[in-house]
């Protein structure tokens, strides 16, 4: 469907092209059952940043305060990319394995389900 | 059914109000919560002008009942002599 | 002529149909040029029907003893600095929430009502509206003078009207108002007149303003009731456009339906910034939000619905899925605020033991079960010294701006995630009722000025937190931010009535 407008064929201005974010793109992350960080976070990082250093420098800023990320079992967290069961190599970059902009990652860590189980 | 429902500022004249509208809707509920009066009534609630002008004692008219009014609920229907709310299911 | 008293209908007929004229040298169409291009077809204007039936005369009457009520109030509220008589100084954050989130919209809506009044061709609907653009102007300026009394006490009120431009809880509201005033003038008159004014406002007018009333507020409640008694004029103009659209031709029911969907959902999301404050905000408790939602929403709205099904009209898509969240999004709602307190001008807390105690028995499905460990653990690392604050900003949803907080309702540990592209580019949702609004008009929702890319786009002011909080939004950092406990506000109220300080209590307690 399109949008019903009194000028003809209106489309609106993308206010988040890539290109507006000099040379970053937008990166969301969400911990699945660890609702104490109450919605997923967006990070704004070059499309070229390995998957190793958001793994091991960016996620750890985020979500460290939590008491289950000492316990995380790195080999065993469940990924998905938008959705989709996702397999990171921790080599390649996040645009090299089909991270793009605006993209969803989440990580799920079995075993581990939050303050008392909660889900938070 | 459908409860048609009125809320009114509890002050001293909705007091007035209150009682034409539990004398006209005999089976009207009257709920007391915290600066306010709730009344609710299956189907349609009335409020008659000269119900209220003999409580009150002095002449009132309908649109005076804005003053005191907070929130509605049915149909509304207003004239010089009534004024009421209606759900038509 | 006679001097008869002329009855009501017939005053009004003189007062608002008798304004009207003919267009002898212009087109119809140029006169209103906005009345087609929505697909709203109009056959017959006069068949418009004003249930209330107030002329201007009786309504400059009534307005005025309304105002002369409200400012007695006001003024006896200030000469017996009344401040002091709420029931402690974090109610008074739900005030400036209010200030700066709701009062704004009043004025989107004045606005809104006065272009819409000219852009409609029947006098009945003009005259309506030009009352209601009056009865908001009335509303937002009211509402600034009550609480320009709390400004004089308290902090984070200075810069309301800088703030909701720029703010990032505050674009939720914004743009709620933006989407209304930007479409065409039926669907502003269903988004606010119907959906917002009859099935949603009662939501926040009722139940939250005698709250303020049983927490020792007599200036909100009063400005709060005085605004509502427009408002019970205004539901009855909502209700009469759906029927008068729904009359005038059976192509109008597909289009109203759908705007009906769109603003019931658009206006569930943004009253969830309500639900808390219902829910964690009012110290002393009249009502819970999902109490009030199922009187106000199910009940009401649930009549409403019962009856304009003999236009065809259903309930709005997605009306189960708010019913299941009603049990969820206060608790949802002061989660995301007591992450990001470092960047409201408000404070937050975590409520006591006696509170949550009552939430845990309003809430039994819930309370327990999800998010009292989590609200303990709150409480334990700022006992601690370690009060939680989360360090990262957070995925908003293209539509509503409010951050991916809201959980799948079949499995509620779970943030429900939804995303759509268009025009190669990927958006993202919280839920299927913001998708819906988006996929139906993404030309439109493309432009969202979200304040969490904003950021990272270096519009708000350069890359710091300090520069964005505190220059560009104008936040007094460390006075009107943070934590309740440790605040000034806090350390005010404790000298007015000589109390303890929270942080010696938990020193003592620990």
């Amino acid at each position: 469907m399109s949008v019903a407008a009194i000028t003809p064929d209106y489309v609106g201005e993308r206010r988040d092209r890539l290109e507006n974010f000099h040379g970053n793109q937008i990166v969301y992350v969400g911990w699945d059952r660890h609702l104490m960080f109450c919605s997923p976070v967006a990070f704004a990082l070059p499309p070229e940043t390995p998957f190793s250093k958001l793994q091991d420098e960016v996620i750890p800023g985020a979500f460290s305060q939590h008491p289950d990320f000492a316990e995380i079992d790195w080999s065993a967290v469940v990924w998905h990319l938008n959705g989709a069961p996702f397999l990171p190599s921790r080599d390649k970059s996040l645009i090299e394995q089909g991270v793009d902009h605006k993209s969803i990652i989440r990580m799920a860590t079995p075993g581990l389900n939050g303050i008392k189980g909660s889900g938070s | 059914m459908s409860k048609a429902f009125i809320a009114l500022q509890d002050n001293e004249e909705s007091h007035y109000i209150v009682e034409a509208i539990e004398q006209d809707n005999p089976t009207a509920t009257v709920i007391y919560q915290p600066a306010m009066i709730r009344i609710e009534n299956e189907g349609r609630l009335v409020i008659n002008r000269a119900t209220v002008e003999e409580k009150m004692g002095r002449d009132w008219e309908i649109p005076a009942l804005h003053v005191n009014l907070i929130t509605l609920g049915g149909n509304v229907d207003e004239d010089d002599d009534q004024f009421s709310l209606t759900w038509k299911q | 002529m006679s001097n008869r008293k002329i009855n009501m209908k017939e005053k009004y007929r003189l007062l608002t149909r008798d304004l009207d004229w003919e267009y002898s040298y212009r087109d119809y169409k140029e006169v209103f040029p906005q009345q087609e291009f929505e697909g709203i077809k109009i056959t017959d204007w006069s068949k418009w029907e004003d249930p209330f039936r107030l002329t201007m005369d009786a309504y400059w009457k009534y307005q005025a003893e309304k105002e002369k009520k409200l400012y007695a109030i006001l003024d006896a509220f200030s000469q017996n600095n009344s401040q002091l008589n709420v029931t402690d100084a974090r109610y008074v954050n739900a005030i400036k929430l209010f200030l700066t989130g709701i009062s704004p919209g009043e004025h989107q809506a004045a606005m809104g009502f006065g272009q819409v009044g000219r852009q409609l061709g029947g006098v009945g609907a003009r005259v309506a509206c030009q009352m209601q653009a009056i009865d908001e102007l009335r509303h937002v300026q009211t509402q600034i003078h009550a609480m320009s009394h709390y400004n004089k006490f308290f902090d984070g009120f200075q810069d309301f009207s800088h703030m909701h431009d720029r703010v990032w809880y505050l674009s939720v509201s914004k743009s709620f108002f933006d989407d209304a005033r930007t479409a065409g003038p039926f669907e502003y008159m269903v988004a606010i007149g119907f959906s917002f004014e009859y099935v949603l406002t009662n939501l926040l007018f009722v139940p939250f303003m005698s709250g303020a009333a049983y927490n020792g507020d007599m200036a909100t409640v009063t400005f709060g009731f005085s605004a509502q008694s427009d408002e019970a004029r205004h539901m009855t103009l909502g209700l009469e456009i759906i029927k008068f659209l729904l009359e005038q031709h059976p192509d109008n029911l597909p289009i109203v339906q759908r705007w009906i969907n769109k603003w019931f959902w658009r206006g569930t999301r943004m009253l969830s910034l309500v639900a808390m404050m219902m829910d964690y905000m009012l110290p002393n408790k009249v009502m819970s939000w999902q109490e009030a939602w199922e009187v106000y929403f199910e009940e009401a709205g649930g009549s409403l619905f019962k009856d304009l099904a003999r236009y065809g009209i259903e309930m709005p898509d997605y009306a189960q899925t708010a019913i299941a969240e009603k049990e969820h999004i206060s608790h949802q709602v002061w989660s995301m605020f007591y992450n990001y307190g470092h960047a409201t001008a408000f404070h937050t807390w975590m409520p006591t033991e006696k509170e949550m105690d009552w939430l845990s028995e309003k809430y039994p499905n819930t309370f327990d079960k999800y998010y009292r460990p989590r609200f303990e653990k709150w409480r334990e690392m700022e006992a601690a010294g370690e009060r939680f604050y989360n360090p990262t900003l957070p995925m908003l949803c293209q539509t509503c701006q409010i951050p991916m907080g809201f959980t799948d309702m079949e499995d509620p540990t779970s943030i429900f995630y939804r995303q759509s592209e268009y025009d190669g580019e990927r958006y993202n949702f919280c839920s299927d009722g913001c998708k819906d609004i988006f996929d139906h008009e993404p030309e439109k929702y493309v432009q969202a000025w979200l304040p969490v890319h904003q950021i990272y786009q270096g519009n708000c002011g350069g890359p710091s937190m300090e520069d964005v909080l505190g220059n560009y939004y104008k936040i007094n950092l460390g006075v009107d931010n943070m934590d309740f406990h440790g605040s000034p506000d806090e350390e005010r109220w404790n000298i007015w009535h000589n109390l303890q300080p929270a942080e010696d209590k938990l020193k003592q307690a620990s």
